[in-house]
C-alpha cells in the first residue's frame, strides 16, 4: 500500500509538469483554435534562459525564473506577431504548419547556438527529501506541484474575473463579434500568448531544476504529451489542462509500476482515443452543438 | 498559371544548382575524406561529438604536414538522424564527392542505411560507434567488404559486463533497467541476458524521451537484488543514477560505454556516482601521453572534455591515415586493403588490430567510480 | 467510374513521356546513383502525399497518422520479402501490407472519423504512436527497436515510378467518380451533404482507407528500396513531413502535391551541404512560404494539360498582338 501511495506521488509530480505545459497549450487553443506546436519549444527556450541566467549571470533561482518567464513571454508574443498574425484568415492547417516551422526553427536554432549535448542545470535550490509516513517527497516536487495549482487558480481568476479575461472569453466565443464590440482582438491574442509563453518558460526552468537536464530537443516529447493532456481534459478549459496532466502522469506511472513499462505510451494514447470517442470534447469540455 | 511556369523554372534552376554542387571532385594535391554524422535530430549529441573528434584529428594531421605530403580535405554532411538521408548522403559522398573513405555515422541504423551505397561504390566506411554485431556482416554471415568500425560490438561488451558481475562483484541477483528505444541498449541487454547465469529479478524499460524514472525505481525498491544493469546512454543513465541514489537505492550499477561522458557526472551529481562500474574504450585518467595530448587538444578546441564518441571518431580518422600510409596511396581500394591488414594500431581508445570481420580486437576497461572519481580500472581482454 | 477517357489518356502520355525522359537521363548518367535516391525519395513522397491529400484535401479529415500506416506497409512487405526474396514475394508483401493497413484503417476509422478537425488529428496521431509501440514490442517478428535490415533490394526506381503513376491515377479517378464527388461534398459542408442523402461516415471511411492503403504502398516500396527499416523511421515527424508536402502543394490539389514533393526534394539536395544550418533555413522557408502563400503553391487548383494549352494559346495571341 505504501508503494502505491508513493507511486501516486510520483504520478502527481510527473502530472504537474504535463499540466504546467498543458495550461499554455489550452489557452492558446481556446482563443485562436491553434495547436501551437511551438509551445513545447518555448518551454525548452525558457529552460535555456533560466540556465544562462543562473550559469552565466550568477542569478538566484527566483530572479532567473522571472527573467525566463518574461523573456519567454516576449518570445511568444514575437512569434505570434511575426508568424501567426499574418495568417489570421488562412486555413487552420496553414497556421499549424507555420507553428511546426517555428518549432523546427527554435529547436535547430538552439541546437546551432548551444550545441546538441545535454547540460546539467545548476542546482540552486536545495533538493531536500521529506519523509512523511514512509513516503518520500522532495522540495522541488512540492514546488512544482504548488506552482501548477497556484497558476491554475491565478489563470482561472484572470480569465473569469478580470476585464482582459472577459475579452479573452469573448474572442474565444466569437472573435468577429468581439471586434464589433470594441475589443482589440489582436491585443487579446497577444496577451494570451504572453501568458501562455510565460507559463511555458516557468515550466522549463522548474523542470530543468527538477530533473537536472536540459537540451534543445527537450520540448518535443513533453510538448506532445502536454498537448494530449490538454485534449484529454478538454482543450480550451483551464481546469481541464490540469486534470488531463494529472491523469496522464498518474496513468503513466501506474502502467510502469503495475504493468509493462514498454507499453506505457500506448496505454496513454489508447485512453486518449477512448475518451475522445466517448466524450469527443474531452473530460471537462462542453459539447458544442453544430449549427446548420 | 504564370506562377506555375515560374515554379518550373525555379525547380530547374534548383536542379542545376544541385548538380553543380555535386560535381566538386578533389584535385590531386589533397585527400578527400568524407564524414556523415547525426548533427541534428534526436541523436545529435553523439553525432556532434564524433564530428568534433574527426575535425580535431584532421586539423592535427594537416598541421603536421598531412599524409603522404597531402592535406586532408573534409566533406561533411548532416544526416538529420534520418536513415533515408543517411543513404542519400552516403551515395553523395561516395559517388559525387569522390571521397576516398567515409567516417561515420554514429548509430547502427544509419550505418546499415549507408552500407548498400558505399558497397556499390566500393568506398570504405569506418563507423566510430555503430555497435550492432551484424553491422560488419552480410545477411549470409560473410564480412561486409567495406564496413569497418573502431568500437567494440554489443555482444563483446554485454558478455564482458555479465562476466564482471559474476566474477568480480559476485552478484547473484540482477535488475535490468534498459532503454527500449535504442538498438545499442537492446543489443547490450540481449548479450547480457545470454551470458549472465544469476537470477534476473526484474526487467524494466524506458525510452530516450524519458526524464522521470521514479515509477520504475519505486517498483524495484522493494525487490531484493544485488546490482542494477543499466544499458543506456549517459543522458538517461545520469538521471537514473541521480533518482535511484536519492531514493536510497545504493546497489552497484553496471553499464556500458554509453556512460563514458562527463555529463554522466554532471547529470547525476558526483555524490550520487558511487559503486558505478562501466566498460569503456578509454579513461580520462589515463596517463598515456597520447591520450593526454588528445584530451588537452580537444579541451582547447571545444572547451569541453572529450567523451568516448569523440575519441572513437578521432581514432577512426587516424586509422584511415594509417591505412593511407600503409597502402601508399589515397584511393578507396588501397585504403580498404590496408584497413583489413592493420595490426597494433595505437589509438587513444587502445591499441588494436582489425580482425577478419572488420572489428577492432581490443580490450575493454571496466572503470569503477566512487564519488564521481575513477578509483580502479580492470582490463578485460577480448 | 470511367477509367478510359481523354484526360486519363492525356495524363498517361505525360506519365510515359516522363518515364522515358527519366530512363534516358539514368542511362546517360545525368541522373547518377545519388540523384536516383533523390528521385526515389521524391516518388515515394508523392505516393504518400497524394494519399494523405485524399484524406485531408478531398474528404476534409485531418489525419496526423500517416506514418503509422506507412510503417505497417513497410514492415509487412519487409518481413514477407525477407522470406520470399522474389518479385512475387514483393508484390505479395505489398498486397498483404495494403490489406492489413486497410483493416487497421477500417477499425480505427469507424469510431474516430466521427471526431471533428483537431480531435481527429490527435486521435490519428495516437493511433500512429500505438502502431509504432506495437512494432517495437513485437521483438520476435519485427526485431524491435533495432529494426529490419537486409530486406532484398527489389523495387528499383522504374517499379516505384509505375506505382507512383498508379497511385495518382487511382486517387485522381476516385475524386472524379461519384463516390469521390460525394466525398468532396462532405469536405465542403458535411451537414448539407448529409441532408442530401450522402452517407458521410461511409465516404469518409472509404477515403481514409484508400489514403492509408497508399501509405502502405509507399512504406512497402520504401522498405524494399532502402533495405533498412526501423520503428524510429515512422515517428510523428514523418507524418509531419508528408503533411508539409500536402499543405505546401495546396490542400486538395493532386498536382500540387506532386510539384511540392519535387520542389522539396530538390530543396533538400540543395541544402545538404549547409550542415546544421540546413534545418534552420528549412524552418525559415516553411514559415515564409506559409505567410506569403498560405493556400499552398496551387491552392486547390489542378495543373492540367488543357490549362497549359490555353496558357500557350493566350501567350501566342499576346505575342501576335
Amino acid at each position: 500500500m505504501e508503494t502505491f501511495f508513493q507511486q501516486m506521488i510520483n504520478g502527481l509530480s510527473l502530472g504537474s509538469i504535463y499540466a504546467l505545459i498543458a495550461l499554455g497549450y489550452t489557452m492558446v487553443y481556446g482563443i485562436i483554435k491553434l495547436i501551437n506546436f511551438a509551445h513545447g519549444d518555448i518551454y525548452m527556450v525558457g529552460a535555456f534562459i533560466g540556465y544562462t541566467m543562473i550559469h552565466s549571470f550568477g542569478m538566484g533561482f527566483f530572479p532567473a525564473l522571472l527573467t525566463a518567464m518574461a523573456l519567454s513571454a516576449l518570445l511568444g508574443v514575437l512569434i505570434e506577431r511575426i508568424a501567426y498574425k499574418p495568417l489570421r484568415h488562412a486555413t487552420r492547417i496553414a497556421v499549424l504548419i507555420t507553428a511546426i516551422g517555428v518549432s523546427y526553427l527554435l529547436q535547430n536554432g538552439m541546437l546551432y547556438f548551444y550545441g546538441a549535448e545535454v547540460r546539467s542545470f545548476p542546482q540552486v535550490v536545495d533538493n531536500t527529501l521529506f519523509e512523511v509516513a514512509g513516503l518520500q517527497v522532495s522540495r522541488i516536487q512540492l514546488l512544482i506541484f504548488a506552482t501548477t495549482l497556484v497558476l491554475m487558480v491565478l489563470l482561472q481568476f484572470i480569465v473569469q474575473k478580470t476585464k482582459m479575461g472577459k475579452a479573452m472569453r469573448a474572442v474565444s466565443t466569437d472573435s468577429s463579434a468581439a471586434q464589433l464590440m470594441g475589443i482589440n482582438v489582436d491585443n487579446v491574442i497577444s496577451f494570451t500568448f504572453f501568458l501562455g509563453s510565460a507559463l511555458a518558460g516557468a515550466a522549463g526552468v522548474l523542470v530543468g531544476l527538477y530533473y537536472n537536464t536540459i537540451d534543445p530537443m527537450m520540448g518535443v516529447a513533453p510538448g506532445l504529451k502536454a498537448f494530449v493532456a490538454a485534449v484529454l481534459g478538454g482543450i480550451g478549459f483551464i481546469p481541464g489542462a490540469v486534470l488531463g496532466g494529472f491523469t496522464i502522469g498518474i496513468v503513466e506511472t501506474l502502467v510502469s509500476a503495475y504493468g509493462n513499462s514498454m507499453i506505457r505510451d500506448a496505454v496513454v494514447y489508447g485512453i486518449l482515443i477512448l475518451i475522445l470517442i466517448i466524450r469527443p470534447a474531452g473530460i471537462l469540455g462542453k459539447h458544442v452543438k453544430e449549427k446548420v | 498559371m504564370k506562377k506555375t511556369l515560374l515554379l518550373g523554372v525555379a525547380a530547374l534552376s534548383l536542379f542545376a544548382a544541385g548538380c553543380g554542387a555535386g560535381s566538386g571532385a578533389g584535385d590531386e594535391d589533397t585527400i578527400q575524406l568524407g564524414a556523415m554524422f547525426e548533427k541534428t535530430g534526436p541523436v545529435s549529441a553523439y553525432g556532434t561529438a564524433e564530428s568534433n573528434g574527426v575535425k580535431l584529428a584532421i586539423k592535427e594531421i594537416n598541421e603536421a604536414g598531412g599524409i603522404l605530403d597531402k592535406q586532408i580535405e573534409l566533406t561533411e554532411y548532416d544526416t538529420k538522424s534520418d536513415n533515408v538521408e543517411a543513404t542519400s548522403i552516403a551515395t553523395r559522398l561516395a559517388t559525387e564527392d569522390n571521397v576516398v573513405a567515409i567516417v561515420g555515422p554514429a548509430t547502427s541504423g544509419a550505418v546499415q542505411a549507408a552500407t548498400q551505397p558505399i558497397t556499390r561504390a566500393e568506398v570504405p566506411l569506418i563507423t566510430p560507434s555503430g555497435t550492432a554485431d551484424n553491422l560488419t556482416l552480410t545477411e549470409s554471415g560473410d564480412v561486409q567488404p567495406f564496413v569497418f568500425r573502431t568500437s567494440f560490438q554489443d555482444s563483446f561488451q554485454g558478455v564482458a559486463l555479465a562476466n564482471f558481475a559474476m566474477d568480480s562483484l559476485g552478484a547473484k541477483k540482477a535488475v535490468i533497467i534498459g532503454d527500449s528505444s535504442s538498438d545499442y541498449a537492446v543489443g547490450l541487454t540481449n548479450a547480457f541476458k545470454d551470458t549472465y547465469e544469476g537470477e534476473i529479478v526484474a526487467e524494466e524499460y524506458f525510452t530516450q524521451d524519458d526524464t522521470d524514472f521514479s515509477a520504475i525505481l519505486t517498483k524495484i525498491q522493494n525487490q531484493d537484488f544485488d546490482f542494477i544493469y543499466l544499458p543506456a546512454y549517459y543522458e538517461q543513465a545520469g538521471l537514473i543514477l541521480k533518482q535511484a541514489r536519492e531514493m536510497g537505492l545504493d546497489q552497484p550499477v553496471l553499464g556500458g560505454d554509453g556512460f563514458s561522458n562527463q555529463a554522466l557526472l554532471d547529470l547525476a551529481g558526483t555524490e550520487n556516482v558511487s559503486d558505478v562500474y562501466y566498460s569503456a574504450h578509454f579513461s580520462l585518467e589515463n596517463e598515456d601521453e597520447q591520450v593526454q595530448t588528445f584530451i588537452d587538444n580537444y579541451t582547447a578546441e571545444y572547451d569541453t572534455a572529450p567523451d568516448a564518441f569523440s575519441a572513437l571518431a578521432y581514432d577512426a580518422v587516424y586509422l584511415v591515415a594509417q591505412a593511407i600510409e600503409d597502402g601508399g596511396e589515397a584511393t578507396p581500394e588501397a585504403i580498404t586493403d590496408a584497413l583489413e591488414s592493420i595490426t597494433d594500431f595505437d589509438g587513444v581508445t587502445g591499441t588494436f588490430s582489425i580482425d577478419e570481420n572488420h572489428n577492432p580486437v581490443k580490450s575493454t576497461l571496466i572503470i569503477e567510480l566512487q564519488d564521481g572519481k575513477e578509483t580502479s580500472t580492470q582490463e578485460i581482454q577480448p | 467510374m470511367k477509367l478510359i477517357n481523354k484526360t486519363t489518356i492525356g495524363w498517361l502520355v505525360v506519365a510515359i513521356a516522363g518515364f522515358l525522359v527519366l530512363q534516358l537521363a539514368v542511362t546517360t548518367g545525368i541522373i547518377s546513383a545519388y540523384y536516383e535516391i533523390t528521385l526515389v525519395t521524391i516518388l515515394i513522397n508523392i505516393i504518400l502525399a497524394v494519399g494523405l491529400n485524399l484524406i485531408i484535401g478531398f474528404s476534409g479529415q485531418f489525419s496526423l497518422g500517416h506514418a503509422g500506416f506507412m510503417a505497417i506497409g513497410a514492415y509487412t512487405a519487409g518481413i514477407i520479402t525477407k522470406y520470399f526474396p522474389t518479385y512475387t514475394g514483393l508484390f505479395l508483401g505489398i498486397l498483404a501490407g495494403v490489406i492489413l493497413t486497410s483493416i487497421v484503417a477500417l477499425i480505427v476509422g469507424i469510431p474516430t472519423l466521427r471526431l471533428k478537425g483537431d480531435y481527429l488529428a490527435i486521435a490519428t496521431l495516437g493511433v500512429a504512436e500505438i502502431i509504432r509501440i506495437v512494432i517495437v514490442n513485437m521483438q520476435s517478428v519485427t526485431n524491435g527497436a533495432a529494426g529490419l535490415s537486409g530486406i532484398p533490394y527489389l523495387s528499383k526506381w522504374p517499379l516505384i515510378y509505375v506505382f507512383t503513376v498508379l497511385t495518382i491515377l487511382l486517387v485522381a479517378n476516385y475524386t472524379q467518380s461519384s463516390p469521390g464527388r460525394a466525398t468532396i461534398a462532405i469536405r465542403e459542408d458535411e451537414i448539407a451533404a448529409e441532408s442530401m442523402g450522402v452517407n458521410t461516415t461511409k465516404y469518409k471511411t472509404i477515403a481514409f482507407i484508400l489514403g492509408a492503403a497508399t501509405a502502405a504502398i509507399g512504406g512497402a516500396l520504401h522498405a524494399s528500396y532502402f533495405s533498412v527499416i526501423r520503428p524510429g523511421d515512422f515517428t510523428f515527424n514523418k507524418s509531419v513531413d508528408v503533411l508539409i508536402i500536402v499543405v505546401f502543394g495546396g490542400i486538395g490539389s493532386i498536382t500540387g502535391s506532386v510539384v511540392a514533393a519535387i520542389l522539396l526534394g530538390f530543396l533538400n539536395v540543395f541544402l545538404q551541404p549547409f550542415g546544421a544550418l540546413r534545418m534552420i533555413i528549412y524552418a525559415l522557408a516553411l514559415i515564409g512560404i506559409m505567410i506569403f502563400k498560405p493556400s499552398g503553391l496551387l491552392g486547390n487548383k489542378e495543373f492540367t494539360v488543357s490549362g497549359l494549352l490555353r496558357l500557350f494559346n493566350r501567350k501566342s495571341a499576346q505575342g501576335e498582338g
